[in-house]
């Protein structure tokens, strides 16, 4: 049998990210190819934690603890997989390619001098290994090799399909007690601002959302109104917090944020590849544009060609109309 | 107060990216090229903080890419960057990102030998077209200095650098010592543009040329593609503010009104 695969299981204070199921999946299942087991790795948090990894095809769990490491840590939590991985010689690691994936599997890889793939889509075992991983956000994707005896790679998110948990035994535990220097110490979090809960342009189900056609700061009243009765929150393209319309927290893209709302409605966005990838995800969209082949319009589901200042209030007033009707 | 930023070259596409014959590129043939808005703000930062310092500073920009990338460098000094260094490729192409970070770490060392160190070494958080999350990282380890990742603020103050970064759960804060290097998110300002004084003064400042021919890393492109588009016809609900009853039914269909 070859050596684990490992999966860098990441947690916030002890809490288990949600996102994890996508990287147990893809770790079991590189794990079945290379007929290896699927072992964890889990930096900082409390032993307790390890029962959530039960039922998930884990059967090691690497806890490494250090007395003084109190919060996340990138350079803190690379030394201590690398660490693992020193101590247990796996034949490959996987994080989910999050920040903070994509940020301790980059340490790790300069610690160890490796080479690493980040926000892989496919990955096939041999000599050397290839892979299919993403480019431009998403807009393209590359086909490389790994050349490395030891493979470091993140997958992209939202790309693997989560198996159900099944009834399995809670893995075993090994604790691995790890030395870092002061500065890997020191480059902890050492403080939180907390950020006001509830809907935001990442969660919202309907996201109204204006680029350059909107013309102005003020052209967006139209969208909040909207917005509003759906309620929804608004985004904006590039084109727009580069003009200082809107803060760049509505930004939507490969440089913003990526939503995927049950509908998105964007109104005088043309659709750049930049753009596209973060609204791609949407589950719906309504592009509303005076140009009927702007790839925005050509790409969305639904379409209504004309100007927005006059479109975005008229469906507000008929929504208003319907409701008091 | 010494600054260095590491901004790349890369294409600008609108609608499409095209792909080259060999299938190794993007066809450039017929788009303009700019560097990561990450990038971008980054030089901005750095301006901003040595405009900030009591005793002024250097803010020297750094690329490894084909000699055309002085086109980029010389955007950055007109938008304030003092001194401007390219680290050619030749011969097209571009590096892994492990060849990457080694030349960009030969660059410094060698740059601060000359004149001496800088208190601050800035990326962006990603590149924007191969979007390694890496190089920054890499060159942090090879120098030994701390490191932070996906800045929204940087504070600089008696050889602290405190940065802020925003996660879904909050707002990270990091204090780490100088030297220091830092990625930055685009948010983290909004860039100026170039006056046309900039523009011209950009026009003037020679550009250190330093060669260095690192080791290839494990990571070889083979192919670019692209992924599979599902082709749809989108449906039309109309012209104008008479659309807007079928579009509200449309609201109405999927449960959102
Ligand atoms: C590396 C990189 C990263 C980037 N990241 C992002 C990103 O995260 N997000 C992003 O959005 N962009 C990003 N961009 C920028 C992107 O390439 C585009 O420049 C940007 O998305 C264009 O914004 P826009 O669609 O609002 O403007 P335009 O492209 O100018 O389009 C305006 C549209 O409005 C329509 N219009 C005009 N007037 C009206 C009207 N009265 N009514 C209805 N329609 C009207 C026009 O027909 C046109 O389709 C990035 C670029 C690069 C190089
Ligand atoms: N060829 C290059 N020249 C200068 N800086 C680069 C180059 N490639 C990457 N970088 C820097 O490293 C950051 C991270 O790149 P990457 O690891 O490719 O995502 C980028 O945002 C740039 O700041």
């Amino acid at each position: 049998m070859s050596g684990p695969v490992l999966i860098l299981c990441e947690h916030d204070g002890g809490v288990i990210s949600p996102e994890l199921e996508q990287i147990l999946t893809a770790g079991g299942r590189l794990a079945q190819r290379l007929d290896a087991p699927l072992e964890a790795v889990l930096v900082g948090a409390e032993e307790a934690v390890v029962g959530a990894l039960a039922g998930r095809g884990v059967q090691v769990v690497h806890h490494v603890a250090h007395p003084e490491l109190l919060d996340y840590g990138p350079a803190a939590w690379g030394a201590g997989l690398a660490a693992v991985i020193e101590g247990c010689g796996p034949s490959a690691v996987l994080a989910l390619g999050t920040d903070r994936g994509n940020e301790v599997m980059a340490h790790t890889a300069s610690r160890m001098d490796l080479p690493l793939a980040t926000n892989c889509v496919e990955v096939t075992p041999a000599i050397p290994w290839t892979l299919t991983r993403v480019q431009w956000g998403g807009s393209l994707l590359e086909d490389c090799t790994l050349d490395t005896d030891l493979p470091l790679l993140t997958m992209a998110r939202h790309v693997t399909e989560p198996d159900p948990p099944n009834s399995g035994p809670a893995p075993l535990l090994r604790t691995w007690s790890v030395e870092l220097s002061a500065a890997e110490l020191a480059g902890q979090v050492q403080a939180r601002e907390s950020v006001e809960q509830g809907v935001t342009l990442a969660t919202a189900a309907v996201v109204v959302s204006g680029g350059r056609g909107v013309g102005s700061a003020e052209g967006f009243t139209v969208l909040e109104d909207l917005a509003g009765l759906l309620s929804g929150r608004v985004g904006c393209s590039r084109a727009v917090t580069n003009n200082g319309w809107r803060s760049h927290t509505d930004q939507v893209g490969q440089t913003g944020t990526r939503i995927a709302p049950e509908l998105y409605i964007a109104c005088g966005i043309s659709g750049a590849v930049q753009h596209w990838v973060g609204a791609m995800a949407s589950k719906r969209i309504l592009a509303v544009n005076t140009d009927p082949a702007a790839n925005m319009v050509v790409k969305a589901d639904y379409a209504v060609i004309g100007d927005l200042h006059e479109i975005v209030p008229a469906i507000a007033a008929e929504i208003r109309r319907r409701r008091s009707g | 107060m010494r600054i260095l930023v590491c901004v790349k070259r890369v294409p600008a596409p609108g609608a499409r990216i095209g792909i080259s014959d060999d299938e190794l590129d993007v066809d450039s043939t017929h788009l303009g090229f700019t560097t990561s808005p990450h990038e971008e703000c980054a030089v901005e930062a750095a301006v901003c903080l040595v405009e900030g310092a009591e005793e002024g500073g250097d803010v020297v920009v750094l690329t490894a890419g084909p000699p055309a990338a002085e086109e980029q460098l010389r955007y950055a000094a007109s938008v304030g960057a003092t001194e401007l260094v390219l680290v050619p490729i030749h011969g097209g192409g571009s590096w892994d990102p492990q060849a990457t970070a080694r030349a960009l770490t030969d660059c410094v060392t060698a740059l601060e030998a000359q004149d001496g160190p800088f208190d601050l070494i800035l990326f962006g958080n990603e590149s924007a077209d191969a979007g390694g999350y890496q190089v920054g990282v890499r060159v942090a380890h090879a120098l030994d200095r701390p490191m932070v990742n996906g800045a929204k603020s940087i504070e600089y103050s008696d050889s602290v650098v405190v940065v802020r970064r925003a996660t879904d759960r909050g707002v990270e804060i990091y204090e780490i010592p100088t030297p220091a290097v830092v990625g930055v998110r685009e948010g983290i300002n909004l860039p100026r543009y170039p006056t046309m004084r900039g523009r011209l003064a950009s026009k003037k400042i020679t550009i250190t040329t330093f060669d260095t021919f690192p080791e290839a890393g494990g990571l070889q492109r083979r192919r670019l593609h692209r992924p599979a588009e599902t082709a749809s016809e989108p449906i039309m609900l109309g012209g104008g503010p008479d659309a807007a009853s079928a579009v509200v039914d449309v609201l109405e269909e999927l449960g959102l009104t």
